[in-house]
């Protein structure tokens, strides 16, 4: 892995942002949205609702903040490869020396610092608007946030591979990939509300342990490092079978010509 | 005797039963430019891919500077660049955001300097802050041998580097090219369907057809062993054969003689 090469590929994703603002409303608008949506909501249940409502219900604005870190940092590896094909740059990319590690190295750090961005500015509103503060997690925040950056690049990896595999009609699923794990993600809602067999589901991925964790600590200031430590451990296991997957994916479209055949289309 | 800067031997390449490069054999001397010649379909692009390591080969090898090219891959590619008329340059980064980039992944010393070098050489440094998705098709290209040669490439692959190109902008890159070699000694596989090109910068051609090589020589020689006044007759020739059999023998497909 080379240092070098990842910080031009950096560079070139920071040119493209800083060149064309409009993209900024991709990271701005949509977590604004939700947090707006999902902040008020909390606000009119907490005001009709009086004690007797599950104490879940404060920690919606927890979970829009933090699933925006899974959500953006899968984006920041599934985008990444999207810019290179939208600008029919993909080959110039791939006949430069630039290794898989390198490749996945740069979006790593774009999906950190997608993340990073929009998870402090709605850390910031909500504390302003509802008065939510995210850093009463205190230390805890810091595994729970590195957990579900772990997962969103796993996932960014995996939609990544099936966009290579499935060629651009497939690109969609560089949004909807997140959202098919989401309902068992126990995002808004805790795991014992699904059905027992989703509750299997959920147990299968990591980013439900940091939710659960999340209000768990939210509620009472204690972590629970076992569920943490179940996280991370199937986390580095979810890391690696996704770069697995990935170097699998890119040896077949380099058999069958896939990264040709996005340039033509 | 010198080892050959790029070593093509029994280069194949299938997708499912469709053969789109057949065993394919050339070498290309330090300083040489070869001309990659063939109708659409030939199997010139699948073969500079190969080259490039962007596709896998079904079979035989590639050797670089006398280094297997999947052994080493990401260091040869360090001494390699390409230019395509099938790739593109970012076009909402300006000019030099692209050149920057591109030359730190290339690990070019010097780079400030040797953007200007790149862009003064092909006459478009008047547009180093103009966004590159607003350049003119001619100047997107020349943009893209900006790119192809920042690291000052011991061997260079041009894929149609003037296909898009009028022809005064042409004749500029067709003199670029010629004057890299001269003054630089670097390698060349170029390709092209424009034959004015090909007489024009290189040393010797080889001719594809359906994925197999026809015939390597120079241009008298392809002339020769063809029966033909030009290098465009021959091309001709080649692309309306029905069959390899046909099209390197001297006869045409319909049985007449060709024009000599």
């Amino acid at each position: 892995m080379s240092l070098g090469t990842i910080q031009a590929l950096v560079l070139r994703y920071l040119y493209l942002y800083t060149r064309t603002p409009i993209r900024a409303i991709e990271l701005v608008f949509w977590p604004l949205v939700h947090l707006l949506v999902w902040g008020y909501l909390t606000v009119f249940l907490q005001k009709h609702t009086g004690d007797g409502f599950p104490y879940e219900i404060t920690f919606l604005i927890g979970a829009v903040i933090l699933w925006d870190i899974l959500f953006r940092a899968q984006q920041g590896v599934a985008i990444f490869f999207l810019e290179d094909v939208w600008s029919r740059n993909l080959l110039n990319i791939f006949a430069a020396p630039v290794s898989n590690a390198d490749y996945l190295g740069s979006t790593y750090v774009v999906g950190f610092l997608r993340a990073a961005l929009t998870s402090t500015m709605l850390a910031v509103l909500s504390l302003l608007l509802y008065s939510f503060n995210i850093f009463a997690l205190s230390w805890a925040l810091l595994p729970y946030v590195f957990n579900l950056l772990i997962f969103g690049w796993a996932l960014g990896m995996i939609s990544t591979a099936l966009i290579v595999r499935w060629g651009p009609a497939a690109e969609t699923l560089a949004w909807a990939v997140p959202f098919f794990i989401q309902p068992f993600a126990a995002v808004y809602y805790p795991v014992s509300a699904l059905p027992i067999a989703l509750q299997w589901v959920a147990k299968s991925l990591p980013c439900s342990y940091v939710f659960e964790g999340m209000r768990e600590t939210l509620k009472s200031g204690v972590v629970d490092w076992q569920s943490l430590g179940i996280a991370t451990g199937m986390n580095l296991i979810y890391l690696a079978a996704a770069g697995v997957l990935f170097v699998r994916v890119m040896n077949v479209a380099r058999e069958k010509g896939l990264l040709t055949k996005f340039s033509s289309q | 005797m010198q080892t050959p800067v790029l070593q093509v031997s029994d280069l194949t390449k299938s997708f499912g039963d469709v053969v789109s490069v057949d065993r394919v054999s050339f070498d290309i001397s330090k300083g040489e430019i070869l001309g990659l010649l063939g109708a659409n379909g030939a199997g010139k692009t699948t073969a500079i891919n190969m080259i490039l390591g962007i596709i896998t080969p079904t079979g035989g090898s590639v050797k670089v500077f006398g280094e297997d090219l999947h052994q080493s891959r990401i260091e040869l590619l360090r001494r390699m660049n390409f230019c395509s008329t099938y790739t593109q340059l970012p076009g909402n980064l300006r000019v030099y955001q692209n050149l920057k980039v591109f030359g730190k992944l290339y690990r070019v010393p010097n780079l400030e300097t040797r953007i200007d070098e790149v862009l003064a050489l092909l006459e478009i440094d008047h547009l180093k802050t103009r966004v590159s998705g607003e350049l003119s098709a001619g100047e997107g290209t020349r943009l893209n041998l900006c790119k192809a040669l920042l690291n000052r490439p011991e061997l260079l692959l041009l894929d149609e580097p003037t296909a898009s190109l009028d022809p005064d902008i042409a004749d500029k890159v067709r003199k670029v090219v010629s004057r890299i070699r001269d003054e630089e000694g670097t390698t060349i596989l170029y390709t092209s369907h424009n034959m004015r090109d090909v007489e024009e910068v290189c040393d010797r051609v080889v001719f594809m057809h359906k994925g197999k090589v026809l015939f390597t020589g120079t241009s008298d020689e392809t002339l020769q062993h063809f029966k033909e006044e030009s290098l465009e007759d021959v091309f001709i020739r080649v692309a309306r054969s029905g069959d390899l059999e046909s099209a390197s023998s001297g006869v045409e497909d319909d049985g007449k003689e060709p024009r000599s």
